[in-house]
């Protein structure tokens, strides 16, 4: 009896204990945390790469934006985006150079060379990390770690001493040399070997020491080995020299490819005892940025902790001109001035699925939240007018919508070496006219985007210089004018085309066939069967039979790149922010077919004229003669509609009221560092939202009880049954 | 018994050949080492060059079965299918082509998985077979049909329904526990309660049905009947008697599962945000990453071998006259 009540108690003291847990019960974080200055975030894919050198994804640009800090960086809140020093005192210098490296004029037609100067900043250290701690003797300390020492090691941090040390010249020169190893696999070293003087004699060079190195189980240091175009000028000036003008080589001083590199953290993530237990720097980075990574379990949680080196840096200040030019709204200008960073944790969950997610973020327990399309109905509301606003019960909750247009297009490419929607015949350039009028942008953007995304006018999305407003930035192949308004042609003038092309009402003048064209796509998938009626009712519509070719995304690829595929789908999303890096991608030399697959023009494109005016354009300044030569471009690419000009999508995010200074920067990785939380509304608001219903509970156990007492009777009944049945 | 078992592993070894065989086979049919460059590098900016020196660094480079350009013994040796298949056979897995240590993170997530799977399977296990002896206690009432009905009805439903519903009826509405989440050690156990709960409640239909049918092919064998005549009372004869003869049949069914505990699952994991190995063999197919795929695939095949040697063993544990030989 006594044991019978004893596991009663037990059973009731924990379920107590249970739900008095934390002050609501359901809350999933730390309670003491959710206090704090603390973000709750999360990730649905685990970043799979965080080494600068090699990371090329947004979701891993995410994490190590806060960590890893390159030259330069965006200003968070000017519009157009704007390049300003990060871990330099001012801009880089450029210097302009003859073949003879005499120093000559912007302009000038000498131009050989262009040599870039970065001062850096003297008040920059790296994060404490065990790589740099050192021994008596000066050398590191866990220099030569082996599978004993590190029984207990799961993370760098477990090693019992960390240190810190400035941030050198030689760490950038450091981080480009590692970019050479092609061992490291770094996505931007071919385009970077074109640019960078020397660098490809000193890649070729370093990969062979690389291989031998390591056949031989030996580490390898970069610091004795130079390139010719990377020269360390003193501690903290580094010179790099570029072959001819590049201009947007500013832009990639902003990203993680250059970000530094300490030596002594290659060194001592190169020891195979590390590597076996996954500590490498690819999981576990060691820069100068605003925050480190405490943890990175990619299977369950990602924190970064305040880094206490951190560099004194201010929240941005804007002048009355700029606000206004940026459409900076006051609320966040209200820190101005003040010291960076605010957020002193983050906590990245991982969620796979959008449910839970999205119910988390509506009880409070994530301070921001993208939309699904499940929860789009839920969160937003469309006007009649079109105007996209938050639905009742966000509103209720405090709940913050923002919005951008993102630098990035997806469109519907024809290959132009195909002989049926290819070439450059008149009759050629209307049968793509005349599909690109039917292909209805706004329906598509209606039906399947929940208004998410604008029409695309031509190659150059919003935000990047050469995009145009109004009447001025219409596609007047595609649109008209009228009243103000962008208006879709209408029907007849793309069938009138479609005539003059040789295909009256779809039917081919030289067949007497209707025209069937093929599109190459990956949406294989259920959901996208209603996509694929539209996409077919498109062509139908003048009379052209599409025969949807669904693929997997290997086969697909295979197919464009070595231009076996008529008419496919892709997109594309800005490195930076200049029309170089749109207009490249129909440049007639990226061609792929020309290119054994390894080039960008992936619809084959070309045309003399376009490519003269690319060449010309690319290592201009933003200048009203650079914005004529976008518009001349512009011109052409709508006459020959080697696309049809998809959409400009628009990313929408949600963020509670206590989450503060949130502005879309589509540029910008490190914007963590301008955040702000305020805990005890969070947790006021946490607490309103999920006090626990306890009634169901009660009712459960009565209902148990009851349960258990009739089941006891019954049993009772059936056994004196079973006695009476047998005695008779 | 110990001989059995010994020519049971050696049986396994070429039934693991085989697999393995089938596994290279199928994913490079679907996938060439170009595009499986492509898909851990990203798709832009890839050149060739790249693409080589990531094969290179892997072996991919190598052909799958025959290499011409070795001589003799070589021929077969140095290619992807033996270079890759021996490491297996030691327990080997290498490094994901993500550059992980793929048996560190075997072990990391096997923990979260087991957290989920192993109080479920033991719960459900006597859950369900408490229930099915009370139904076939009251076998022919109104309660064994009316639990039958529902138990049908249980298992009509897809498992996602319940994890969806359990999400929105414990944790939006009544705001008992945690939608999802993990910690580890007894902070964790407001994580699990849900889980394990669904995870138990979406078995119950078909485990009850199956164990009810167990037990009421022995009800009325002679000795249910000797142990009643003796004066014992039902609950003595169900679990003394009838669970006892009952157990062979259940341990086939059980006892084979019992090893892929360690695999976890793949929805229950995803949804409730378990850093288990129930989506690891996926997310690998999905990010083209052989290593991880054939490791995992690898370890299936043990553990179900595993499976059916401890179900042989379990059976003379239960049933003295099963011997082994």
């Amino acid at each position: 009896m006594s044991k019978v009540i004893s596991i009663k108690w037990v059973s009731i003291l924990l379920s107590i204990s249970i739900f008095v847990y934390a002050d609501v019960w359901n809350n999933p974080h730390d309670s003491q945390k959710v206090k704090t200055d603390t973000l709750f975030s999360s990730f649905s894919l685990p970043p799979k790469k965080l080494d600068p050198v090699i990371s090329y994804s947004m979701n891993e640009w995410a994490i190590i934006g806060q960590i890893y800090e390159p030259p330069l960086q965006y200003n968070y809140l000017k519009r157009p985006y704007t390049l300003e020093p990060l871990t330099l005192t001012t801009l880089p210098t450029i210097r302009y150079l003859d073949k003879d490296n005499n120093e000559v004029e912007e302009d000038s037609d000498n131009v050989m060379y262009s040599e870039y100067i970065l001062e850096i900043r003297k008040d920059v250290k790296y994060q404490n990390h065990p790589s740099f701690v050192k021994n008596n003797t000066g050398e590191l300390l866990y220099g030569a770690l082996d599978k004993e020492s590190l029984e207990e090691i799961e993370t760098p941090y477990d090693l019992s001493k960390t240190a810190t040390r400035n941030l050198y010249a030689e760490d950038y020169a450091y981080a480009i040399k590692r970019m050479a190893v092609r061992q490291n696999h770094s996505p931007v070293l071919d385009s970077m070997l074109e640019h960078i003087v020397g660098l490809e004699k000193f890649s070729r060079m370093i990969t062979q020491i690389a291989k031998e190195k390591n056949q031989n189980h030996q580490l390898l240091d970069l610091r004795p080995y130079t390139i010719e175009g990377v020269t360390v000028v003193d501690s903290h000036t580094l010179q790099i020299k570029m072959k001819g003008k590049y201009p947007q080589f500013l832009y990639w001083l902003s990203m993680n490819f250059f970000a530094p590199i300490p030596w002594e953290a290659d060194m001592f993530y190169q020891q195979d005892a590390l590597i076996a237990k996954n500590i490498t720097l690819n999981w576990f980075p060691v820069g100068t940025g605003a925050y480190y990574l405490a943890e990175n379990n990619p299977n369950k949680q990602m924190r970064l902790l305040r880094n206490p080196n951190y560099h004194t840096e201010y929240y941005p200040t804007l002048s009355k001109e700029e606000q206004a030019a940026s459409h900076v709204p006051k609320d966040l200008l209200k820190d101005a001035g003040l010291k960076l960073p605010f957020i002193q944790e983050v906590i990245y969950s991982l969620e796979k699925e959008s449910i839970p997610l999205w119910n988390k973020f509506l009880q409070g327990y994530y301070d921001a939240s993208g939309i699904s399309s499940e929860a789009f109905d839920q969160a937003v509301q469309i006007s009649t007018s079109g105007n996209m606003g938050l639905s009742q019960e966000m509103e209720e909750k405090g709940i913050v919508l923002k919005g951008s247009v993102q630098p990035s297009i997806f469109y519907l490419a024809f290959n132009m070496v195909d002989p049926v929607v290819g070439g450059y015949s008149l009759a050629a350039k209307k049968l793509r006219q005349a599909i690109s009028i039917a292909q209805n942008q706004e329906e598509y953007i209606s039906i399947f985007m929940n208004e998410r995304g604008i029409a695309a006018q031509g190659i150059i999305p919003p935000g990047i210089f050469g995009y145009e407003e109004g009447e001025e930035g219409t596609n007047k192949v595609i649109y008209d004018w009228v009243k103000g308004k962008r208006v879709r042609k209408p029907l007849n003038v793309a069938k009138r085309l479609l005539a003059e092309a040789g295909y009256p009402n779809g039917i081919s003048e030289k067949t007497g066939k209707p025209l069937k064209l093929y599109y190459d796509t990956t949406a294989t998938g259920p959901d996208d069967r209603a996509l694929m009626d539209w996409q077919r009712k498109q062509f139908d519509k003048l009379g052209i039979q599409l025969v949807i070719r669904a693929t997997d995304y290997n086969r697909f690829q295979d197919k464009v790149r070595k231009g076996k595929a008529q008419l496919f789908s892709w997109g594309w999303n800005a490195d930076y922010p200049d029309p170089e890096n749109f207009f490249f991608l129909l440049y007639g030399g990226n061609a792929s077919v020309d290119t054994n697959g390894a080039g960008i023009n992936s619809s084959n494109y070309k045309n003399t004229k376009f490519d003269t005016l690319f060449t010309q354009m690319k290592t201009m300044k933003n200048t009203p003669k650079r914005m004529q030569l976008i518009k001349e471009m512009t011109e052409i690419l709508r006459e020959d509609a080697p696309w049809i000009w998809g959409i400009h999508p628009k990313s929408l995010a949600l963020s509670h009221q206590w989450y503060q200074n949130v502005l879309p920067n589509d540029m910008a990785n490190n914007t963590l560092k301008y955040k702000r939380i305020n805990a005890s509304l969070r947790v006021k608001k946490q607490q309103e939202w999920n006090q626990p219903v306890i009634f169901p509970f009660v009712l459960l156990v009565l209902f148990s009880i009851l349960m258990g007492f009739l089941l006891l009777r019954a049993y009772h009944n059936r056994q004196k049954m079973v006695i009476y049945k047998e005695k008779q | 018994m110990l001989s059995y078992i010994i020519r049971r592993i050696l049986y396994a070894v070429p039934i693991l050949i085989g697999v393995n065989l089938i596994t290279f086979l199928l994913f490079f049919m679907v996938n060439s080492p170009d595009d499986m460059a492509r898909a851990q590098l990203g798709a832009k900016q890839v050149s060739p060059e790249l693409i080589h020196s990531w094969k290179e660094a892997r072996g991919y480079d190598k052909p799958l079965f025959i290499n011409y350009e070795s001589a003799g013994i070589q021929k077969a040796t140095d290619t992807l299918f033996v270079q890759e298949s021996l490491k297996l056979f030691s327990f080997d897995f290498g490094f994901s082509d993500a550059n992980r240590d793929i048996g560190s993170d075997i072990k990391e997530r096997m923990v979260p998985s087991l957290a989920i799977a192993l109080p479920t399977f033991l719960i459900a296990l006597i859950t369900n077979i408490s229930l099915a002896l009370l139904l076939v206690l009251f076998r022919g009432s109104v309660l064994d049909t009316s639990m039958m009905i529902l138990a049908v009805m249980i298992m009509s439903i897809s498992g996602l329904f319940y994890i969806i519903a359990g999400q929105v009826l414990f944790s939006k509405i009544w705001h008992w526990v945690p939608i999802s989440g993990y910690e580890s050690g007894w902070d964790g156990i407001r994580f699990i309660i849900l889980p394990v709960l669904i995870g138990v409640f979406a078995g119950i239909g078909a485990g009850v049905r199956w164990y009810r049918s167990i037990f009421l092919e022995q009800i009325n064998q002679d000795y249910v009947r000797t142990a009643r005549a003796k004066g014992l009372s039902e609950l003595k004869v169900l679990f003394g008697h009838v669970l006892r003869n009952g157990m062979l049949p259940i341990l086939t069914g059980v006892v084979v599962i019992i090893p892929s505990l360690f695999m976890g699952s793949l929805i229950m994991e995803s949804f409730f945000g378990i850093p288990g190995l129930g989506s690891y063999t996926i997310d690998a197919i999905h990010a083209q990453d052989f290593a991880i795929v054939k490791a995992m695939v690898f370890l299936g095949s043990v553990l179900y071998i595993v499976g059916l040697i401890l179900t042989d063993i379990s059976y003379t544990l239960f049933d003295p006259r099963v011997k082994l030989s």
